[in-house]
């Protein structure tokens, strides 16, 4: 050790260069965590769909009836052949296999009350007893829906060459009651529940983060009259809040669906924030800050800022999973994207009618997809958290 | 009285750090403890003093905390590392119990200390509801607190830091153990609190004849109250001995330059002499040439300061508002290249004045004149171009710096602020010449605070002021934090800035010995008022205010050796 420098620490002398940050550290470690990689993989993989499908790469005829009406899933069809294999000694089974395959049906509106009847009755009397043609309900909407699938048709030209001969008698996923592919409505519908995830969670968080640092760090007055505008805001019962918002907003779509969320989601990232802003504006670096003349702008997002990020990307990560949900809710409940686009929530409601009458595959796609990528998600904003978490002070 | 109490031989204890490195925290100690006796395990921060303590407690994290299989801690006829959990768990508290840093964070907020001296009680003794509480009125007496009957209903925080401090002390001796293990018991507390806690747990061991194992990075507090010492650094240790013999003659070059290096009330070197110098033998020649320190009338003025007045207000009921007076009418004046030491205790208003000059608080009355203005009058924008010449340097090196800027980003965001310095390219040189200054490798221009030890991260800082050539320099407790060695060097380069540059600082300390060793001016400050201002020498020689006396006498005064080697 020489004169000149008498406190060198020997141990910080070695070390390399341009030390790692702390998200070179974070990312460091994430990736040191299994289940975070596996479910960012996952996480990746939902993004890239989501993309493509923006791009219009994939699902882009999301729209086009390829099928016919309720076209059954021929992934399964195997499994299903094998299961009749076994029972078809029964003999009844045989038929139905290949009405399953090319199944024709009326238009018939969902809500037929008599239609559960209906098939059981025809069950009874066998293939195309005349009497059942003849009780017949005549679907009321039969026009409108009519008019309403020409419109939805149009909007890709396709449609209008597949006659009704040349539509696929069945699907890998499925199709829906119009024949559409249940696969192309779920990589669509991933599309947009990302889409509203990510841009609702990016709302709230800078509605939240902006409200929250300016009260934490300026406190008093300022303080008082967030808190107490947070308050009232917190006061109104969720849903309430979502459907008075949905009512004034009137138009459907994405974006409106992105508002409501936005919106209404930002305080619980408020108050984190502004937790973490009252703690951090007393501390000796910010004072020090001041001291040197910096301003309040410079000191709340130059100094506090950086020192919060990492809670505010976790909260950032959580919004997502719980706005992916929202959505799904909210178009369950009918106030979500409206019927030019397709979400996982608008797919669940409409198999709730169709799973009485057995046709799974579109609750199937739905559930399992949001399953699989909200598990996913949740598991990586919990790694998220183990990685950022600020042991390096 | 020859078979030890307590008996450590070849304690070797590495920590697992991640899956490849280990760090060897204790690399094979051998000591006793007899019967009956005080032994200090004196080091700095990272001699492994504490781990120590915490194996012979067997609290070291299991996770991990790796004790070698040939190490023997030897109590009382059995070994401690071979014993089961459930042994341990009776033994301490029982035989061995332990004093910690922190009274307010050691004792449990939501119990009343009666209830927790009870705890110990009930759990070791088996006594039941009001004969465990009899015995805690009976050790809270013993430990000197006055009313003890109304005291053990009071809950940790309505009492001082120094009552906190009694109630562990009256914890640790409820069972009368056999062993008391202090492990820096003093070190948060203020001077006059620390002389009666150290004469409370002389006054107890020889009372209850049992041995004490101290814990402390302070060599003179050693002096007052051990038996033996043993001197700890890297795991190693570097000498034992009868505490006389050790601070006479110190054999190892370490425990010269730890007695040494600590800033002593009786002598002023020109420098103070670090490790390093006594490694190279210069040590003893650099404690012979002193110093002359004190100010003149013809010394210009940089700072007056006239009646500053700071108070703060609590809420109180509804409408009230409860007047606390943080500063009472303080007035004085800074010369220039001189250093004005401002001491007092907890809570004396010594760093709101600092704050308060600083404007980090709004002074309630009172001037301060620099620079012919009046530069609490103006307002925040009128202020700027003041706020870069008047620096602070804060306390808690680990707090002070923003953890997410380098070292660079944080010594030239000054200029950045300021618009100085011109572009990124001169700034960048002008930090590389700072940190040369004070004496930092190039290469931290890089790296992150973290990466560095307290007394380099207080050179950061250091040179951060210096980036503004500021004219006063406040110090904020700004060696306090760290260990004696590397308190003297930061205190010698502090020293050398204001030979080149001629700065003035207010240099604010608890620290009795370092403010002498620094100052030409002494401001005592008790309850808010300046109760003596004086030249230091004249101060430290004669003081006139009973305060001063009363501080002045609570210095431990445990260095005999020390003057010796001048």
């Amino acid at each position: 050790m020489s004169a000149a420098h008498p406190v060198m620490n020997p141990a910080a002398d070695i070390g390399i260069e341009r030390s790692p940050g702390l998200w070179s550290l974070a990312w460091r470690r994430l990736m040191r965590d299994r289940v975070a990689v596996a479910s960012l993989i996952v996480v990746v993989a939902f993004l890239l769909l989501a993309v493509a499908s923006m791009f219009g790469w994939v699902a882009k005829n999301w729209n086009s009836e390829i099928a016919v009406n309720y076209a059954p899933p021929t992934l399964f069809k195997s499994l299903y052949a094998a299961a009749t294999e076994a029972t078809k000694g029964e003999g009844e089974k045989g038929p139905e296999v290949e009405g399953l395959a090319v199944q024709r049906q009326p238009i018939v509106n969902d809500r037929d009350p008599l239609r559960s009847i209906l098939d059981e009755l025809r069950a009874q009397l066998g293939q195309g007893a005349e009497g059942v043609e003849e009780i017949k309900i005549v679907d009321p909407l039969a026009d409108v829906i009519a008019e309403l699938k020409k419109k939805l048709g149009r909007v890709d030209g396709a449609i209008e060459d597949v006659g009704e001969d040349k539509k696929a008698p069945h699907l890998a996923f499925g199709a829906d009651k119009w024949g559409r592919s249940v696969w192309d409505k779920v990589v669509k519908g991933t599309e947009t529940s990302l889409l509203v995830g990510f841009a609702a969670a990016i709302l709230a968080t800078v509605i939240g983060t902006l409200l929250g640092a300016v009260a934490g760090y300026f406190g008093g007055k300022t303080d008082d009259f967030l808190n107490w505008f947070y308050s009232i805001f917190n006061s109104i019962p969720y849903i309430l809040l979502v459907l008075a918002i949905a009512a004034v907003l009137q138009k459907k779509g994405v974006l409106t669906v992105v508002l409501i969320l936005g919106l209404t989601g930002w305080t619980s990232i408020f108050r984190v924030v502004r937790a973490e802003y009252m703690k951090h504006k007393a501390r000796d670096y910010v004072r020090a800050a001041n001291a040197i003349g910096a301003t309040h702008m410079r000191r709340m997002f130059t100094h506090i800022f950086p020192n919060i990020s990492h809670v505010v990307l976790v909260q950032l990560s959580l919004y997502v999973v719980i706005f992916i949900k929202s959505e799904v809710i909210l178009s369950y409940l009918g106030f979500g994207v409206g019927v030019d686009t397709v979400s996982w929530g608008s797919m669940l409601n409409e198999a709730q009618n169709e799973l009485i009458l057995g046709y799974w595959w579109q609750l199937a796609a739905a559930t399992l997809f949001m399953a699989v990528l909200v598990t996913a998600f949740s598991l990586f904003t919990d790694a998220l958290r183990d990685a950022l978490d600020p042991k390096l002070k | 009285m020859s078979k030890p109490l307590l008996s450590v031989r070849d304690l070797r204890v590495k920590f697992r750090i991640d899956r490849k490195n280990l760090f060897e925290a204790l690399k094979g100690i051998s000591f006793d403890v007899m019967p009956n006796e005080t032994v200090a395990l004196v080091g700095e921060s990272g001699s492994g003093k504490s781990v120590a303590a915490l194996a012979i407690l067997g609290l070291l994290p299991k996770e991990n905390a790796i004790i070698d299989p040939a190490s023997v801690i030897e109590f009382g006829g059995r070994d401690l590392l071979k014993i089961t959990p459930a042994e341990k768990r009776a033994l301490r508290g029982s035989e061995i119990s332990m004093i910690f840093q922190e009274p307010m964070s050691s004792l449990n907020p939501v119990f009343t200390v009666g209830y927790q001296i009870g705890e110990v009680l009930r759990e070791h003794k088996g006594m039941t509801g009001t004969a465990a509480e009899q015995r805690a009125v009976e050790l809270l007496r013993e430990v000197g607190i006055p009313e003890p009957e109304l005291r053990i209903r009071y809950y940790p925080h309505q009492m001082s830091g120094g009552q906190q401090q009694r109630v562990m002390i009256a914890m640790a001796i409820a069972c009368e153990p056999k062993l008391l293990i202090a492990d820096e018991p003093t070190t948060a507390l203020d001077v006059t609190i620390q002389k009666q806690i150290l004469d409370l747990i002389a006054e107890l061991q020889k009372k209850h004849g049992m041995s004490v194992l101290f814990i402390t990075h302070d060599l003179a507090v050693v002096g007052d109250i051990a038996d033996r010492v043993v001197v700890m650094r890297h795991g190693e240790i570097r000498e034992q001995g009868e505490t006389r013999a050790v601070f006479a003659n110190p054999a190892d070059s370490y425990t010269q330059a730890l007695l040494a290096c600590r800033p002593v009330v009786d002598s002023r070197p020109k420098r103070l002499p670090v490790i390093d110098d006594f490694m190279a033998g210069r040590g003893h020649v650099m404690r012979s040439e002193t110093r002359t320190r004190g100010v003149s009338e013809s010394d210009p003025v940089v700072l007056e300061v006239k009646n500053l007045c700071k108070d703060f207000y609590a809420r109180e009921g509804l409408f009230g508002k409860k007047t606390f007076h943080a500063v009472k009418n303080v007035s004085f004046k800074l010369r220039k290249g001189k250093t004005l030491g401002l001491v007092g205790e907890s809570g004396s208003g010594k760093t709101t004045v600092g704050l308060t000059l600083m404007r980090l608080h709004e002074a309630t009355s009172g001037e301060a004149w620099f620079d012919g203005k009046n530069i609490l009058a103006l307002s925040e924008r009128e202020f700027l171009p003041y706020k870069k010449r008047i620096q602070i340097i804060f306390q808690n090196p680990y707090a002070s710096l923003n953890p997410r800027m380098t070292v660079g980003q944080i010594i030239m965001e000054p200029l950045i602020v300021h618009g100085e310095g011109g572009d990124a390219q001169s700034r960048a040189k002008l930090v590389f010449e700072l940190l040369a200054k004070v004496g930092l490798p190039e290469m931290s221009f890089y790296k992150y605070p973290h990466e560095f030890s307290g007394g380099q991260r207080q050179r950061i800082a250091i040179a951060r002021c210096l980036t503004m050539r500021p004219d006063i320099l406040i110090c904020d407790e700004s060696v306090s934090a760290l260990d004696v060695s590397v308190q003297a060097q930061v205190l010698n380069l502090l020293q050398d800035l204001q030979d080149e540059f001629g700065l003035s600082y207010i240099f604010i300390s608890h620290d009795l010995a370092v403010v002498k060793y620094m100052s030409d001016e002494v401001m005592v400050m008790n309850q808010g008022e300046v109760v003596e201002h004086a030249d230091s020498d004249t101060l430290y020689a004669s003081p006139k205010d009973p305060y001063t006396k009363k501080l002045l006498d609570s210095i431990p005064r445990g260095i005999p050796g020390a003057a010796a080697h001048a």
